[in-house]
């Protein structure tokens, strides 16, 4: 097998139609499969062509209809036993072999643990480029090309990547930034069965065995509600107050990656640039500063509140509502002020 | 057996600040260290040479001359020998650049058991190079990697590949890439033999394109597939509102009100 090359002149015009790999686990659809039907409908509408979502999988008939009436209007179904698991050699040839046929001019894959193993295999198979991890894409108005926006730097700095010589444009999206794509029951596609060139001998890099961890489920991604605790809190024990606070509102309990990094709460909990993004109806910082790590994972929340002691801290600046003063006032007066809403209510 | 680490010298992004007036990063006075991932990569493969006979663990960066630094730190932790590629043709180069040069760096080292790299380095957070060298070597690969056994006798590696609701027991046979997480281990510290025998008496080697049998059309900027457009630091015009109030009862009704007003709660 040799190398790819890129830059090689190739005629960009072959290339058409905007693809998303869906992913699935133990045959469900992952909801970043449904951002990427969200973002890759808009892209798809701008430039005038189809939509289709890849799938592979193993029994997978309701995933593909799911897929349809989230947007999709074509699906590559490919069912095989050795697709039932992912594997980076497996998915990489099916879907490479898949894209050299077909020829899309955009694929994008989910920024996952797993699409970030997928996606600059299949990119450097192909000879084309990829683009890690983008918060934002968009078709420039002039050449139709893709403009891919992502954080690098921890956050600091936003760089726009384009692709310009090669085919198919790639990225990696990151889970929890676009919006999803509408459902509608009525929504007519095709289906088409694929029956991949696969053996046994091409999966080098086996799965023996896929272990869930029985951490306790923290649910950001889908959360309304989050309240979030970081450093300010001062000790491990803050977060019992926060998780008091969060259970009132009926929300999740959310930190920074200070907290974390302290010891003081399971990583599952981090927001951020290295956790999780959100974007709740309602976030409520308490005792973060806002590094920029921070901010980028929920800066998009509908409503932010910030409780912070220190009147310069960065959280401030894009807090929709600001509570200067001591969380340990604070929140114990939000909560009784909670219980006694009627009257507080009345006076006003 | 053989491992070699791929290491990267970043900024520590950490003590990165902004110039707000002139939406550039301050790079002044930022410490440079080793990649984090890079260096569980290392820890990884110098445990293997403690505990396995006859391993030679070699860590190989591309950078700048500066870079040597890192790869000094890398000798005093414990690593037999380090290289460094260095060349302006290098400059510009994205991922698949990257990969192009240190593949080729890896085939004229050659023999290899273990590719070991990080997961993803903190400036550009791509996680892009380490599978985009496995593809260009022709290796199986496992990413995101927390915990490594090596089976020798039976030329295979088990690993515990981490994904976001527990992880995949995998295997795969040698010679493999790996990237590793954070979760792996914790690097040791430079120990005063590492600092003062081996950092100060090993040679780093320092390779440039002219040792590198490599197609100049697929490195540098020139040979990148994706282009920087532009940057920006992000922007937040937004003014909100404070909360005023005597005490914090007061404080408590205003946002009481508010979250009324917006129907949140």
């Amino acid at each position: 097998m040799s190398k790819a090359k890129v830059n090689q002149g190739i005629n960009l015009d072959e290339y058409k139609n905007v693809w998303i790999i869906a992913e699935q686990r133990d045959g469900k659809v992952l909801n970043i499969a449904l951002e990427l039907l969200g973002e890759g409908r808009k892209l798809a509408d701008k430039l005038g062509v189809e939509l289709t979502a890849v799938l592979l999988g193993h029994n997978m008939d309701e995933a593909a209809e799911e897929l349809v009436k989230y947007g999709a209007d074509n699906v590559l179904k490919v069912d095989h036993e050795l697709l039932k698991v992912y594997t980076t050699d497996g998915y990489t040839k099916v879907i490479t072999d898949l894209i050299k046929e077909r020829k899309p001019e955009i694929v994008l894959i989910g920024a996952t643990t797993i699409g970030r193993d997928l996606g600059p295999r299949i990119a450097s198979r192909i000879g084309t480029g990829l683009t890690a991890d983008c918060t934002r894409l968009e078709i420039d108005e002039t050449d139709g090309k893709l403009l891919q926006t992502r954080p690098a730097f921890g956050g600091n700095l936003m760089a726009t990547i384009v692709c310009p010589k090669n085919r198919p444009q790639m990225s990696t999206v990151r889970p929890g930034v676009m919006e999803k794509a509408k459902y509608n029951v009525d929504r007519k596609g095709n289906i088409e069965k694929v029956i991949p060139n696969i053996k046994d001998e091409d999966i080098i890099a086996k799965v023996l065995e896929v272990i869930k961890t029985e951490k306790k489920e923290v649910n950001l991604a889908d959360a309304s509600i989050i309240v979030s605790g970081g450093r300010g809190l001062g000790n491990p024990e803050g977060f019992k107050l926060i998780e008091e606070f969060a259970k009132k509102l009926g929300g999740v309990v959310g930190s920074s990656r200070a907290a974390v990094d302290s010891g003081w709460i399971d990583s599952s909990h981090q927001v951020g640039q290295t956790g999780t993004t959100v974007r709740p109806k309602l976030y409520i910082a308490c005792g973060i500063s806002g590094a920029i790590q921070h901010l980028a994972g929920m800066s998009e929340s509908d409503c932010i509140i910030a409780i912070n002691k220190n009147p310069d801290a960065p959280i401030f600046d894009i807090a929709h509502y600001s509570i200067v003063g001591d969380l340990y006032e604070i929140i114990p007066a939000i909560m009784d002020a909670i219980d006694d809403a009627d009257n507080i209510l009345k006076e006003i | 057996m053989k491992i070699v680490v791929c290491v990267k010298q970043v900024p520590d992004t950490n003590e990165v600040k902004i110039n707000h007036e002139t939406g550039t990063l301050i790079r002044e006075g930022v410490p440079s260290i080793i990649n984090p991932d890079d260096k569980n990569a290392l820890e990884e493969a110098l445990r293997i040479k403690d505990i396995h006979k006859d391993v030679t663990v070699t860590v190989l960066s591309m950078g700048p001359p500066q870079a040597k630094e890192a790869l000094k730190e890398a000798l005093a932790m414990g690593a037999d020998e380090a290289i460094l590629l260095t060349d302006r043709a290098f400059a510009g180069s994205d991922t698949w650049a990257t990969a192009t040069i240190l593949s080729a760096a890896l085939s004229k080292i050659g023999d290899y058991d273990i590719v070991f790299c990080g997961r993803q380095a903190i400036d550009g957070d791509t996680a892009q190079v380490g599978p985009e060298i496995a593809e260009f070597l022709n290796l199986p690969q496992i990413t995101y990697v927390s915990n490594l056994e090596v089976d020798e006798d039976n030329n295979k590696v088990i690993a515990h590949r981490s994904i976001e609701d527990g992880y995949f027991v995998m295997e795969s046979k040698m010679p493999v890439l790996l990237t590793a997480i954070k979760d792996l281990n914790t690097p040791r510290y430079m120990s005063a033999w590492g600092i003062f025998q081996n950092a100060n008496t090993t040679e780093i080697m320092e390779w440039t394109v002219d040792d590198l049998t490599v197609d100049l059309t697929q490195i540098g900027l020139k040979g990148s597939p994706t282009n920087v457009y532009k940057t920006f630091v992000p922007t937040r015009k937004f003014e909100g509102e404070i909360l005023e109030g005597e005490t914090p009862q007061d404080k408590a009704r205003e946002f009481l009100v508010r979250m009324k007003e917006r129907h949140i709660l």
